[in-house]
């Protein structure tokens, strides 16, 4: 069981709602990941418009818990006012806070993201920060009252997969008592499985299933592959070796010549 | 009274952030307010009194990652 914020979750997959090619697409992918919290945002409406009110019925009726992202911000003024905004409108203190300081790489700006996820703090909310895996980053984020980290393993979208695995194993080792979601840049399965298996708690994904030929048939993949990445996890990985061992007993090996 | 609503001017006679919602027919329990960068609560609208180039946004929920 992962705990995030005094909340129980069995299922490590959290899932992002945009790029499907339809709502029902959507659903069924939701449904085949077996996730328990998918992401949202918020954006402007338009004048009679009712858009906005059919995918959150969308969303209520796949009775997953909701994590409202702040995506798309790029100074902490924007992302308190629309934390603020999502809480009104979701009901709840948990917000995926993002900052984003790099149009190409969508990298965090991290300043302003220790900055706001304090303010947040401050005000209730319970912060799931897009960061990077820089440990005196994190360690700003906890300082400010975040009790989970999610660090990118790759750019948003890029599908490239982790690019850091010392630095993710050194972030791991560091904080063994925080909740750790790898948020971003996961392509493939194998990707979730590696995180999974460096000891990370759970991972958030989005384009690599709403991307994929057959979203729902991909999203029950990662879920297998995140809960094999788990398991192998918690069972002891053999460490690798230069040298070949014979698995097979060499003693009681009958001599032919 | 000009207003910038969701990035758009508006020439409009109202007082409040709840008479301009309902003229640009913006309904909906799932909406949620700004006004000049300060969030508005839905239960504020009806008294909240817009001045001359206020700036609103009116947000809904949408897909996100």
């Amino acid at each position: 069981m992962l705990h995030v914020y005094d909340t129980e979750i069995s299922s490590r997959l959290l899932l992002g709602t945009a790029g499907y090619p339809a709502p029902a697409v959507l659903s069924d992918a939701v449904r085949a990941s077996q996730t328990q919290i998918v992401t949202v945002s918020l954006r402007r409406e338009t004048a009679g418009g009712r858009a906005g009110g059919a995918f959150f019925e969308l969303i209520r009726e796949l009775g997953t818990k909701i994590l409202p992202n702040t995506a798309g911000c790029h100074t902490t003024k924007e992302a308190v006012l629309t934390a603020k905004m999502a809480r009104e409108v979701f009901g709840t203190n948990w917000i995926k806070l993002e900052v984003i300081g790099n149009h190409d790489t969508l990298q965090p700006d991290v300043f302003a993201l220790v900055e706001a996820a304090r303010v947040l703090s401050n005000e209730g909310f319970e912060v799931f920060p897009y960061t990077t895996d820089d440990l005196v980053v994190a360690e700003r984020l906890l300082e400010a009252g975040c009790r989970v980290l999610m660090p990118w393993c790759a750019p948003i979208g890029s599908a490239m997969g982790p690019q850091n695995l010392s630095a993710l194993r050194s972030m791991r080792a560091h904080f063994p008592d925080v909740p750790l979601i790898v948020d971003a840049g996961i392509g493939r399965p194998s990707h979730a499985a590696t995180v999974m298996e460096l000891g990370f708690d759970a991972v958030l994904l989005n384009t690599a299933v709403a991307g994929a030929g057959n979203p729902a048939m991909m999203a029950s993949g990662f879920a297998k592959a995140i809960e094999a990445g788990r398991q192998a996890f918690e069972a002891g990985m053999l460490e690798p070796r230069d040298m070949a061992v014979p698995s097979t007993p060499v003693i009681g090996k009958a001599v032919f010549s | 009274m000009n207003l910038n609503v969701n990035g758009d001017e508006h020439e409009i006679a109202c007082s409040t952030l709840a008479e301009l919602m309902a003229a640009l027919d913006y309904e909906g329990s799932w909406l949620a307010t700004a006004v000049n960068g300060e969030l508005v609560h839905a239960a504020d609208r009806d008294g909240w009194r817009l001045r001359d180039h206020d700036r609103i946004e009116i947000l809904s929920p949408m897909k996100g990652g």
